[in-house]
């Protein structure tokens, strides 16, 4: 047990490739949200940590929500933040922004795009994929 | 009729299956994730627009306001805000909503 406590708190545990696919559009569920709150948590653990946004999960992104009218939290902000967090790798899957009429100039954040054969071997390579 | 659609056409077949069973002269009203069909370069953007010949397509402002698609609604569709989607409600003597 003591072991343990001395892995977490040293920090000198496993370090593991953990990625967060994020595949909900934001406000209609509470997926996406949720999501990016596991994911703030996540930085807490020092992990290595990778977000994926592909399907609807590429409408997380869209620039100058306005969710006043809807009375619900934008979120969408907090995106810009994951850098303090040291989570840094953020991939969108060109597919999914086509199949939207997105480009990268409508994202709230810098991402790197990612054709579908390259995400696929992205997800291949983690420890451990959470879907969201 | 008045059909409520409120699912995102690239998750679920909600507005396939609305757009299909709809008869000319209803309405449609897009809300929550369903308005992401009425904008410039989505999947659905072709369906809406062939579909506008025999149906009023509508979606909620502030739906779309929310997930900053505002500025890139397709022409043709009306938006609506809360007060609208009531006027909507009562002006058809039926609604169906496609859960």
């Amino acid at each position: 047990m003591s072991d343990m406590m001395d892995d977490m708190e040293g920090g000198e545990g496993v370090v593991k490739k953990f990625m967060f696919v994020n595949r909900k559009a934001p406000h209609g569920t509470v997926y996406a949200l949720e999501g990016l709150e596991v994911v703030l948590i996540s930085a807490a653990f020092d992990q290595d940590v990778s977000m994926v946004f592909t399907d609807d999960g590429v409408y997380e992104l869209i620039k100058g929500m306005n969710t006043k009218g809807i009375e619900v939290k934008d979120f969408s902000k907090t995106y810009r933040a994951l850098e303090g967090y040291d989570i840094e790798k953020l991939y969108v899957e060109k597919a999914s922004m086509d199949a939207r009429g997105l480009s990268e100039d409508d994202l709230i954040v810098d991402v790197t795009v990612l054709d579908s054969a390259e995400m696929a071997s992205l997800m291949a390579e983690q420890d451990v994929v959470i879907s969201f | 009729m008045l059909h409520i659609v409120n699912k995102s056409a690239t998750e679920r077949n909600s507005l396939e299956s609305c757009l299909r069973m709809a008869t000319k002269g209803s309405a449609v009203l897009l809300i929550e994730d369903a308005v992401y069909a009425a904008t410039q370069g989505s999947e659905a953007a072709a369906k809406i627009q062939s579909a506008m010949a025999d149906l009023q397509i509508y979606a909620l402002g502030p739906d779309m306001e929310a997930r900053g698609m505002a500025g890139r609604v397709l022409d043709g569709v009306k938006l609506v805000d809360y007060g609208g989607f009531v006027d909507l409600v009562t002006e058809h003597s039926t609604c169906q909503s496609w859960l």
